[in-house]
């Protein structure tokens, strides 16, 4: 009979500890970077691995953050990877259709055209997410399965399945050039993730995702049209696999219906690990943010080490599992 | 008697199976209007042989949504299991028993790991089903170097054929492996959820976890057993799919857990748990075959067939969650 209350109080102990998280994540950063420096040497701090490690994970970061709003809220966002190639295949097409022969102001317009149009797909896709979600009342993980099957069916049927590649100079330098050094891409990332943590935490509207990821319909009492923001929330989520789309484009300097698929469960692993609550209310940038370096940190040197990448996917889960079982384990302990 | 037919009749026409049946109905109408090989004892073997693998894979996944959580690992258990079933019968010879034994066993040991994770640490489902996802799938190719399995042993290669009649002049079917497969897990799906004690308390888990707790349910055991039961469906399915395929390939399954989880939501089947039936699933897992298969007969590009098969899902839970709303707010204002 007693077991019942101490169980929801341990679990809202779990869920407070937030911040708990982000302390786990440094130390297990800092475990793994003494490791690996022991394991590589000094390859492992050169410039060339920094500068790799810089370029890879911006793509993940940006639609990992995608996938955080839509969890903070108590939903899920599995449409992420198809509306990024949706968004990525219209840039593509606007791209290939109408940059040659092109010069001078046209020519910059048509790539601002491309880019405009890329997010204006994605922006719809998350109308018709938020709209189905919010008020049809369709539960997330069913209403973006069917806009991600929806929106793949549409990528494949208008491509075939067939790469468009071939974009202008400044397309590319978005994810392949440098600033001082800085890979531009990350650049990106960290405009995307700036903004994402101010909204969150210091804004009216943050607030209330919070809010309505801890309990709903008592935000909906309180006053707050939670529909309404719920509607942005995803509207937000889909502009920000809009901007992956752009990234991904350019890094590969080609779109597809299919690339990044396998990204989709990893960006849910990386959200959790960065210790969002997959059942809504909370979870911060900052632990995303670390979630992912860590995530980075294990792939590369895994690479440097010659092991496989399977092998990285199997200690990515390993450490998620490690990871989420931490608050239990301590609650245990203090006992 | 009629009274008892009546009243549960008048129940069925409220339920989520009964609109599900008029579409699929109306569907298959119109498609064997439109096309004369659709209605066929041909296109029914087909569909069901086809089908079997993810058939067999969302009832296991029913059982899990029903007991309150949620599985997606299974693409990588029956990845796992699959590899080494055949792997130890190429080398060490092995019956049908032999392969069905080692994939149940691997399937269900897998399947004891998630429950053990989710029960003794506390770990959300979701959580523990991506990680071990991508833990099972990832240990798998790293030990095997992702290398496909092309000979596989004479008798499983050319399966089973039972009950053979002729058909026309020189067609004949019969239960091939699927087809049996299928049915049998079917069969055991529904005797387990509807006629023991144990699927009862699956579904009053699912619908109140603390109050089955407090009625002394044994939540640990129910738990391994749901796991153990989505493994060992996952394990029957790789075989399945291997007998099909006529080989091993250890990439080719991860990456359709939701597909799986389509079907089963289709028919009804909530994530909140304790509600979802095997006709549902049955019925949403013959919306997507029959979509599918449609589309190609009436000569649609293959290309396209996702985007249909995403309008359906799309519309088919935007009219459910409109239907559930509406009689609710019917009720609340009398």
């Amino acid at each position: 009979m007693s077991e019942a209350p101490v169980m929801t109080l341990r679990g809202r102990m779990a869920r407070l500890a937030g911040s708990g998280t982000i302390a786990t994540l440094a130390l297990l950063l800092f475990a793994l970077w003494a490791v690996f420096a022991i394991a590589i040497g000094d390859r492992f701090f050169s410039v060339n691995t920094l500068q790799s490690m810089a370029f890879q994970m911006p793509e993940l970061g940006i639609l990992s953050l995608a996938m955080m709003l839509a969890l903070l809220s108590g939903g899920l966002n599995l449409s992420i990877i198809a509306t990024a190639n949706l968004a990525g295949l219209t840039i593509a097409f606007v791209l290939t259709r109408y940059i040659p022969g092109s010069e001078g102001i046209t020519w910059v317009g048509v790539q601002v055209l491309a880019i405009a149009a890329g997010f204006a797909v994605a922006a719809l896709v998350g109308l018709v997410n938020g709209f189905v979600i919010a008020y049809l009342g369709v539960s997330p993980i069913l209403a973006t399965l069917g806009t991600m099957t929806l929106c793949k069916g549409l990528a494949i049927g208008l491509t075939h399945g067939n790469v468009i590649s071939g974009f202008p100079e400044p397309i590319v330098f978005i994810g392949n050039g440098t600033v001082f050094g800085v890979p531009f891409a990350l650049i990106v990332l960290a405009l995307c993730a700036l903004p994402v943590a101010i909204m969150l935490n210091a804004t009216p509207f943050g607030a209330k995702v919070y809010m309505i990821g801890s309990n709903e319909k008592a935000t909906r009492y309180s006053g707050i049209d939670t529909r309404a923001i719920l509607l942005k929330l995803y509207v937000l989520s889909s502009l920000l696999a809009g901007v992956a789309a752009v990234v991904m484009l350019a890094r590969f300097n080609s779109a597809n219906a299919a690339y990044g698929e396998s990204y989709l469960l990893v960006t849910i692993l990386a959200a959790v690990l960065g210790g969002v609550d997959p059942f809504g209310g909370f979870g911060k940038v900052g632990g995303l943010m670390l979630a992912l370096i860590i995530l980075q940190v294990i792939s590369s040197a895994f690479n440097l080490l010659n092991l496989s990448q399977f092998l990285t996917l199997a200690i990515w889960g390993g450490i998620l599992i490690a990871v989420a079982a931490v608050p239990h384990l301590r609650g245990r302990a203090e006992r | 008697m009629p009274e008892k037919l009546v009243a549960s009749f008048s129940r069925f026409r409220r339920s989520h199976e009964f609109w599900l049946l008029i579409v699929i109905l109306v569907l298959c109408a119109s498609l064997g209007l439109a096309s004369s090989q659709f209605l066929t004892v041909q296109n029914l073997f087909d569909l069901l042989t086809s089908y079997a693998f993810v058939g067999i894979l969302a009832l296991g996944l029913l059982v899990v949504l029903i007991a309150g959580g949620i599985d997606i690992s299974f693409t990588a258990t029956a990845s796992v299991a699959q590899y080494v079933a055949l792997a130890v019968a190429n080398a060490y010879g092995a019956n049908w028993a032999g392969v069905f034994a080692i994939a149940i066993g691997i399937g269900g040991a897998l399947g004891a790991v998630n429950a053990i994770l989710i029960q003794k640490l506390r770990i959300p489902s979701i959580i523990v089903s991506v990680a071990t996802l991508n833990v099972f799938y990832g240990l798998l190719i790293f030990f095997t170097g992702g290398k496909y399995i092309y000979s596989l042993p004479d008798w499983f290669a050319t399966g089973i054929f039972w009950f053979e009649f002729e058909w026309g002049k020189d067609t004949s079917y019969g239960v091939n492996l699927q087809i049996l497969a299928l049915a049998v897990c079917f069969l055991v799906t529904w005797l387990l959820l509807n006629r023991t004690n144990i699927g009862r308390q699956i579904y009053a888990m699912g619908g109140n976890a603390d109050a089955a707790r407090r009625l002394g349910f044994h939540i640990f055991g129910l738990n391994m057993l749901v796991y153990c039961y989505m493994g060992v469906m996952a394990g029957i399915a790789s075989l399945v799919q291997a007998q099909l395929a006529q080989s091993v390939a250890p990439t080719v399954l991860v990456g359709k857990e939701l597909d799986v989880v389509a079907a089963v939501v289709l028919g009804g089947a909530s994530l909140m748990g304790g509600v979802g039936t095997v006709l549902g699933t049955f019925l949403g897992l013959a919306l997507l075959a029959i979509l599918q298969n449609g589309l190609i007969l009436l000569g649609v590009s293959s290309y396209w067939s996702p985007f249909f098969v995403g309008l359906v899902i799309l519309i088919s839970v935007s009219a459910t969650a409109w239907s559930q709303r509406e009689r609710r707010t019917r009720r609340a204002r009398p």
